[in-house]
């Protein structure tokens, strides 16, 4: 799963942190993600792709401001990098480059 | 935990260290807070229970290659680096507190050196037929036979029926041996060379299956052709001296043998151990011999079956293989039963019990029991360890804050204590090794038959199993002792050392007194009752004498001849003949038929064939009837005497035992008549039952005894005018004579050395705990004499004194007085006891005599402490300041 390829839950959590812009740390990622998706999203797999998609590259994290919740630990807030931000373009053109050439009754009936 | 309002419940300690311990630093704090944020949430949705239960789950399910900690490099370098630091530290605590150094290494070394002894036993036992180059794909045949009245025999031996049909019929078995023992006679090399001989017979195939290398002959005929005889060198040298045995003939009785081969001479430790081999073909062809015919299905207590696979074998199939078997030759047996299964050649030496073993075999009892106690010994010394260093842990905590501030890690500190405890077991390994090296020639002195079963040799891999016992033994004496003082704040104890909590862990070390004393008082209350149940043993009352019978085995000889021969011995006064010696432990058993009104009643009975000075020798008593009547043959034997059991058995009387005396009985289809009935005697040992027995008359027994009354004090004289008169009638085999009481003796040898073992093991187990008491007792005194002088210039009394400093210990033992006596009491009243039939209750004396033994002991170890504590001049303690 190394390079710059990004799996189908990867591209999910992704862009869940883009659209948390300044929230997106571990626990509220999970729940964007249950919220939108519907299906639970488990703590220790979130936490296994975002530490991925970190080695990769794609997203940057910061400590936060200790506060009493938490046992008086700090977050950490992800932000999505330049180049997560290509590689995330790059497969919404893929999906619409291939959307496109679909001819239309193909999927209608099924849907 | 409790849970109060003002605090909320927290998740469970041991998880999230557990998640602090393995995982990287700098993932560690927001996957806390995470999983905080979780159980917080979960706490308002769900029970604490499953919350905590959740985030277990999690820290565990956390441990992922990603998030675990990388060794640190850097760390191992330093320990490195600083060993030699270390060893410096060490050394000097160790010169400055000599008391406590003598006491733990001495401790240590002690208890290791049971240690070692142990190890070095279980090695050889382990080492048992690692000659044998198939030894993992050879496997032996075990039989089990049920009888008609439901009784299971589980043997080693089988038949030689079942050897030739494995290999015709069952196929996946490479090849397939048979053994068959019993083989005594006098091997006869020449007119002047006779010599007794014990030998096996072996097929052919012998050789394929076992890797015992000739050194003359072709193992793939050597065993081949009826009477061939192969012998080991030492046999060989035995027979033949210096000249060549290849194709020489040896006479065993009417029959020549011819030496086919030499073997080289057999490892010691190897479970089957012969003198000579014999090929099978040789007992082949003679007549059927007593037990029934020699290829009986039925004929399962002499022979042995060994068996090789090829690698991958399918176990299965065989075992199918020989249940078919079984099942097709049981139709032909009357109400009886014979199954054969497979046991792989290295579970045979520490495997389970079977009758008739071939050779050496160690219940595994034995070992979990010597290895039981090692274990106590070491704990016991490791407790002193950890005790003392934690209670002076004063001294060093200074060293410790300095190391800290400079820079030592948790982990250093940890590094640097576990380093040193295990260069003082290492220290200590070299006493216990000297000790071992002595322990060991009194091990095996123990009891002769130990010695045969290992040699207990140093070999490289021993010594390394050595060293790693000393690793082992330093970690875990010293584990305690490190943790604690990796714990040391270093700002606290700079500033103020005794704001140390030394005495936060006295719970800890409490308990750890208590349990070295709870062990040693066990061990002592079982000494003293094993002791006296073998005493009782050997002086329980028989029911008949066996004072000053000297026990002669007949080794083949006519009985009269000898007789003859002895009587005109002065110090001789009485001479009897019996089969066999009862009490001993050995039984022979036949049935027994009684017809009453026609209901007929037949039961096994024990018997011993005796003669007419038997009984009056022994001095067994008649309850009713008479001896037998002197008569020269024993071919119409018509009269037995019986034992009181048998009457009750059978129901023969109701209510006299004169009633029985005249009634007839069929014991081998032979009609007798009832003469006698004696009280009830021992004839198995104490953990059997008395059971019906009978008497037999035989004037001549040349595979039996001649039981001689000796009258003189002088024995060594009459001995050896007895073993004269024995030269005079047999030139080949040397006098076997014992006494009866000393045969009682070695029938009972397995208790004496129990007791010899487990009174040793007490021995030390009191040693050490004496001495960890006495360390701690010093150094409670030491720390408190400023408060014993206060105390004194205040008024109190010596005693007074005494007694409080004194009364800490008491209690603690006191405790495991009340934890050791009523464990040991229901030990060996409900479990170990109930093994033997007629035994001896357990009294309330020896119980008391542990427990005062002990207690004199530390008496006297915190009197002379306290004691010099409470004289010391108040003044000049209280100067010093």
């Amino acid at each position: 799963m190394k390079g710059t390829n990004l799996g189908e839950f990867e591209e999910l959590v992704l862009l869940t942190i883009a659209a948390l812009i300044s929230d997106a740390y571990s626990v509220a990622i999970c729940d964007e993600l249950e919220k939108y998706t519907g299906r639970a999203a488990k703590l220790g797999v979130v936490h296994a792709v975002l530490n991925r998609l970190e080695e990769k590259g794609l997203v940057k994290s910061r400590m936060g401001e200790a506060t009493n919740t938490r046992g008086g630990k700090r977050k950490r807030y992800y932000e999505v990098t330049h180049a997560g931000k290509v590689a995330l373009t790059r497969s919404k053109e893929v999906r619409e480059a291939l959307w496109r050439i679909i001819p239309g009754f193909n999927l209608e009936g099924s849907v | 935990m409790k849970t109060t309002a003002q605090k909320p419940p927290e998740p469970p300690r041991w998880a999230r260290n557990l998640l602090r311990w393995y995982c990287r630093p700098d993932l560690l704090e927001d996957l806390e807070g995470d999983m905080n944020e979780y159980f917080e949430r979960n706490l308002k949705t769900k029970s604490v229970r499953r919350a905590r239960w959740i985030y277990i789950l999690d820290a565990l399910k956390f441990f992922r290659p990603y998030t675990i900690r990388k060794p640190e490099f850097l760390n191992f370098f330093i320990h490195w680096l600083m060993l030699g630091s270390y060893f410096k530290t060490s050394r000097r605590s160790l010169v400055r507190n000599k008391l406590f150094s003598f006491i733990n290494i001495i401790g240590l070394a002690v208890s290791m050196s049971v240690g070692l002894l142990v190890i070095a036993f279980l090695a050889d036992l382990f080492s048992y037929d690692q000659f044998q180059e198939k030894r993992h794909r050879t496997y032996r045949i075990l039989t089990r036979n049920e009888s008609a009245d439901k009784s299971v025999m589980e043997l080693a031996s089988t038949s030689l029926k079942a050897g030739f049909k494995i290999r015709e019929t069952i196929p996946g078995v490479e090849d397939v041996t048979l053994i068959r023992r019993g083989f005594y006679s006098d091997a006869k090399v020449s007119d002047e060379t006779i010599i007794p001989l014990e030998a096996t017979w072996a097929d052919p195939s012998f050789f394929k299956v076992f890797t015992f290398p000739l050194l003359k002959g072709n193992p793939a005929t050597a065993l081949k052709e009826p009477y061939s005889l192969v012998i080991t060198e030492k046999t060989a040298r035995k027979l033949f001296g210096e000249t060549e045995p290849m194709g020489k003939t040896v006479r065993f009785d009417t029959l020549n043998y011819t030496v086919t081969g030499i073997l080289k001479e057999l490892p010691k430790l190897s479970h089957i151990r012969f003198e000579a081999l014999i090929s099978l073909a040789s007992t082949l062809g003679q007549k059927a011999d007593s037990d029934g015919g020699i290829m009986d299905w039925n004929n399962i207590f002499q022979n042995y079956v060994y068996l090789t696979v090829p690698e991958n074998a399918n176990l299965q199939a065989i075992q199918a293989g020989l249940d078919k078997l079984s099942a097709a030759e049981n139709t032909r047996l009357d109400r009886q039963k014979i199954t054969l299964s497979l046991q792989p050649m290295d579970k045979i030496v520490l495997g389970g019990r079977f009758s008739n073993e071939i050779g050496v075999n160690i219940p595994k009892a034995v070992v979990w029991t010597l290895v039981g106690l090692a274990l106590v010994v070491i704990l016991s010394a490791c407790f002193n360890y950890t005790n003392l260093s934690i209670a002076r842990s004063m001294r060093r905590s200074r060293e410790v804050g300095i190391r800290k501030i400079v820079g030592a890690l948790r982990g250093h500190v940890l590094g640097q204590f576990l380093a040193e405890s295990v260069i003082i077991s290492v220290m200590a390994l070299v006493f216990s090794f000297l000790l071992f090296l002595v322990l060991r020639t009194q091990f095996l002195a123990l009891a002769p038959p130990l010695a045969e079963v290992v040699s207990l040799e140093l070999s490289p891999r021993l010594i390394l199993y050595f060293l790693l016992l000393a690793v082992v033994v330093g970690l875990a004496a010293g584990f305690l002792p490190s943790l604690f003082f990796s714990r040391i704040q270093a700002v606290q104890v700079l500033k103020d050392a005794s704001s140390l909590k030394v005495f936060r862990h006295v719970n800890l070390r409490k308990a750890l007194i208590v349990i070295q004393y709870t062990f040693s008082l066990i061990f002592i209350t079982a000494t003293l009752i094993g002791y006296k149940q073998y005493r009782g043993f050997l002086s329980f009352d028989l029911g008949f004498t066996t004072e000053n019978i000297l026990n002669i085995r007949m080794q083949g000889n006519k009985s009269s001849l000898l007789k003859k021969e002895l009587a005109e011995i002065p110090a001789v006064n009485q001479i009897a003949t019996s089969s066999m010696i009862t009490s001993l432990g050995s039984l022979y058993g036949t049935q027994m038929k009684y017809q009453d009104k026609g209901a007929q009643d037949s039961a096994m009975v024990w018997q011993n064939f005796v003669d007419e000075n038997y009984i009056p020798l022994h001095r067994h008593q008649f309850v009713a009837g008479t001896n037998f009547k002197n008569h020269p043959t024993s071919d119409n034997e018509t009269k037995v005497v019986v034992n009181e059991q048998v009457l009750k058995r059978f129901h023969i009387i109701k209510s006299q035992p004169a009633e029985a005396i005249g009634k007839q009985v069929t014991i081998d289809n032979k009609t007798m008549t009832i003469v006698g009935v004696l009280k009830d005697f021992h004839y198995g040992t104490m953990d059997q039952k008395i059971e019906p027995t009978v008497f037999r008359y035989s004037a001549d027994q040349p595979g039996g005894y001649l039981n001689v009354g000796i009258k003189s004090e002088d024995y060594p004289a009459a001995l050896s005018s007895i073993e004269e008169a024995w030269r005079k009638i047999d030139k080949v085999h040397p006098l076997k004579a014992v006494f009866y009481d000393e045969q009682l003796e070695e029938a009972y040898k397995q208790f004496e050395v129990m007791v010899k073992v487990i009174g040793f093991i007490t021995f030390l187990a009191i040693c050490i705990a004496s001495m960890g008491l006495f360390g701690m007792v010093v150094f409670t005194t030491e720390t408190r004499l400023k408060e014993i002088s206060i105390r004194k210039v205040l008024g109190a009394s010596e005693r007074g004194l005494i007694f409080h400093l004194s009364k800490g210990f008491l209690v603690l033992l006191l405790i495991a007085t009340l934890i050791a006596l009523p464990v040991t009491y229901l030990f060996f009243d409900q479990f170990v006891l109930t093994k033997f039939v007629y035994h001896q209750p357990i009294g309330l004396s020896e119980l008391l005599m542990s427990v005062l033994v002990v207690m004199a002991l530390a008496f006297l170890l915190i009197g002379s402490q306290t004691l010099k504590a409470a004289r010391s001049n108040p003044a000049k303690v209280l100067k010093s300041e």
